[in-house]
């Protein structure tokens, strides 16, 4: 529970190095601290933290009245401090050696807003080719665009050695997904390296953000990640709330839940059977698929959107669900099938054979790169902001977190398995107290403020910043969990077969669009 | 094994109901697929800068509710093989490249489809720095299946309205 009470030993660490902190406050961001440093120092900010064991979440940059702004958001016992420094044209050192999995989020924050970093990977990520390369989207007026040629020659890694040779896959995909490219260095059938390269999916989502109103950012960030579309809504709108010091009437909350968990169930059903599908077990991606099929139909009769787009909405929820009374009859009746499909999937040889020690991710991996969700539950890192720092209805119904230490294809369908039981009760004893009520407030948009949304996911965490300026959003940026899953992938799939990265990648399945923005 | 065997017998065939919507247009889509393509109709999934969430129902297409291989439509692997491109998303201009070389990977007379809002209009997202908004813009459209995401059922509508337009 939010109390910092590891944050005095923090600042007292960080005063013995010599960090000067220059201004502390407890509202900018609440229910998050935030630290005010110098941009000289941002660099022993990113050390100490990472000598003091804190997960590094998140970083985006941002230009208000007084300047350009940089902010780090880092997570410890369920609380978050925020590092945040105004370079002023400076450049900033990278936490990438501290923190692997900053990189991507530093060169995207590079490439859109032109903030500089010293000793950060030098390769563009987010733009390819689409913008001339000294212009900045977020922050530079960009000439009108022409047609864009293909990104061809990014400086890929090439391990030399005998034998070793590359595949190069994408970015558009043999099967139905997003577009993205791989580049594997294999020799013979084993994956020595894999490296990614995203991007594909741009759209420019920070730029379309700004000055919309709350109904318009609730609206896209349910498509910043159209399989998240409720967490991602939650987690603006929960911003949004913050910034305007609003809190939605209960039954709308406990909905929100409702929702959150029907599309948790949802995309754990169609993983399962996508991972078995994956090797080969067809029978189980037809059950599953049939499983989640009802469960996507019950969401029309519910809220008539399948997928429940534009269900949560700043202030509370946009509709009242009917058929509420046949969930129960759902879930007791999912219950049932899953029971016997999940003895299957456990009593069946050469599925276990397949899947165990399959795409391994160790629990030392995970921590330096700071994966949540199933990923991360799969290698020991059981964070869950449900139950670590929980935010309404989930104080009250803290749910248990599944936490494996062997991180392969196994744990990781285990942990979903896990938590469609876990999310199912959870679901039970919402519609058991669901409040009468309100659905909604109106919803006040504030001239100026900020705050920072953190929603678990069905992927994991969800942090999404939003600020507010001449009544209007000026800052949007959406951090999906992907951020993390990603690169661990790429060491996931290392010392596999090349044949076994559709599984290895089924199994962490994360999000092109929820990165690519 | 012997125990799922055991479970299968003891369960028997629970097929339900069929959906008489979704049945008579996959009767007209597979007559047409016979008549028209030889027995099948070969898709080539494209997302050219979708939220995902378009995908999640072509996807459902394929669970045993819809089943729309036996309505004689299929999705391939690659381009070479389709005689329809399905195009997901508002094309992000990083996508443009890949989607028109996908599009002349594909033999003619081929049929492209816009699935989704953002296909069809450019949806959410519009036309901006990063996206070339609608599939049209980019490459020729012959049919538009609205809807954000489409259901299976009106992409499978819009799947036959398509092939029924192709002049042979
Ligand atoms: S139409 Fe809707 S679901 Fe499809 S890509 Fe666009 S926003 Fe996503």
């Amino acid at each position: 529970m939010t109390n910092f009470a590891w944050l005095p030993a923090f600042k007292a660490h960080l005063e013995r190095e010599h960090l000067l902190i220059r201004g502390e406050s407890g509202t900018c961001l609440a229910p998050a601290r935030c630290l005010e440093i110098d941009p000289e120092d941002w660099a022993k900010g990113g050390a100490e933290a990472a000598r003091f064991g804190l997960r590094w979440a998140g970083l985006w940059a941002d230009r208000d009245a007084l300047g350009e702004r940089c902010t780090c958001v880092l997570e410890n016992a369920g609380d978050y401090l925020i590092l945040s420094t105004r370079p002023d044209g400076e450049a900033l050192a990278s936490h990438s050696p501290w923190y692997p999995a900053a990189g991507r989020l530093e060169r995207h924050a590079r490439d859109l807003f032109g903030l500089r970093f010293e000793g950060l990977d030098e390769r563009r990520w987010t733009r390819h080719q689409a913008w001339p390369e000294d212009r900045h989207p977020l922050v530079d007026a960009l000439p009108a665009p022409g047609e864009t040629p293909p990104d061809g020659d990014y400086p890929f890694a090439h391990i030399p050695g005998e034998g070793v040779y590359e595949i190069p896959v994408g970015p558009v995909h043999a099967g139905i997904i997003e577009p993205g490219h791989f580049r594997f260095n294999a020799v013979g059938e084993t994956i020595l390296g894999l490296e990614e390269r995203l991007g594909y999916v741009h759209k420019g989502i920070e730029h379309l953000a700004r000055g919309r109103d709350p109904a318009g950012l609730a609206r896209l960030a349910g498509r910043v990640s159209g399989d998240s579309t409720v967490a991602h809504a939650w987690a603006a709108c929960q911003a949004m709330e913050r910034a305007a010091g609003l809190t939605p009437p209960a039954r709308a909350v406990w909905l929100r839940a409702l929702f959150a968990e029907r599309e948790r169930v949802a995309n754990h059903l169609g993983d399962i059977g996508a991972i078995c599908n994956d090797v080969g077990f067809a029978f189980a991606q037809y059950q599953f698929q049939r499983l989640r099929e009802v469960w996507t139909r019950r969401n029309a009769d519910l809220c008539g959107h399948r997928l429940l787009m534009d269900q949560i909405v700043p202030g509370g929820v946009a509709c009242e669900p009917e058929a509420l009374a046949a969930l129960e009859y759902d879930h007791r009746h999912l219950r049932k099938a899953l029971a016997g499909l999940f003895d299957i999937l456990e009593d069946h040889p050469s599925l276990r054979d397949r899947l165990q020690g399959t795409g391994r991710l160790s629990p030392l991996t995970a921590a330096e790169l700071g994966v949540t969700g199933y990923v991360g539950k799969a290698s020991d890192q059981a964070f869950d902001l449900r139950r670590d720092d929980p935010y309404p209805p989930y104080d009250r119904y803290p749910p248990d977190v599944p936490r494996y230490q062997a991180g392969d294809v196994a744990a990781r369908m285990r942990v979903r398995m896990d938590e469609i039981g876990i999310s199912l009760d959870l679901m039970d004893r919402l519609l058991g107290d669901l409040p009468k009520g309100d659905l909604a407030v109106p919803f006040t948009t504030p001239e100026e403020g900020e705050g920072l949304g953190c929603i678990e996911g069905w992927r994991g965490e969800i942090l999404s910043h939003v600020r507010f300026a001449h009544g209007r959003v000026a800052r949007f940026f959406p951090r999906d969990p992907s951020w993390f899953t990603w690169p661990a992938l790429e060491h996931i799939v290392q010392d596999n077969i090349v044949p076994d990265f559709p599984v290895c990648n089924k199994s962490v399945n994360a999000s092109y669009s929820g990165v690519d923005l | 094994m012997l125990r799922i065997l055991a479970r299968v017998a003891r369960t028997g065939n629970l097929a339900e109901p069929l959906e008489a919507d979704l049945e008579a247009l996959g009767a007209q889509m597979k007559t047409l697929a016979e008549r028209r393509f030889a027995g099948s109709l070969a898709l080539r999934a494209v997302d050219a800068g979708s939220c995902n969430g378009c995908e999640l129902e072509i996807h459902a297409l394929n669970n045993p509710y819809h089943d729309i291989e036996r309505f004689g439509v299929h999705f391939v692997a690659s381009p070479r093989h389709a005689d329809a491109l399905l195009v997901t998303g508002p094309v992000s201009r990083h996508m443009e490249a890949a989607l028109k070389r996908t599009w002349a990977a594909t033999p003619a007379p081929r049929l492209v489809i816009a699935a989704g809002d953002c296909a069809c209009t450019g949806g959410e997202f519009g036309v901006s720095y990063a996206s070339c908004g609608p599939v049209a813009g980019v490459i020729p459209v012959d049919a538009r299946i609205p809807g954000c995401p489409p259901t299976p059922k009106a992409l499978l509508a819009g799947i036959l309205a398509a092939a029924r337009g192709r002049r042979d």
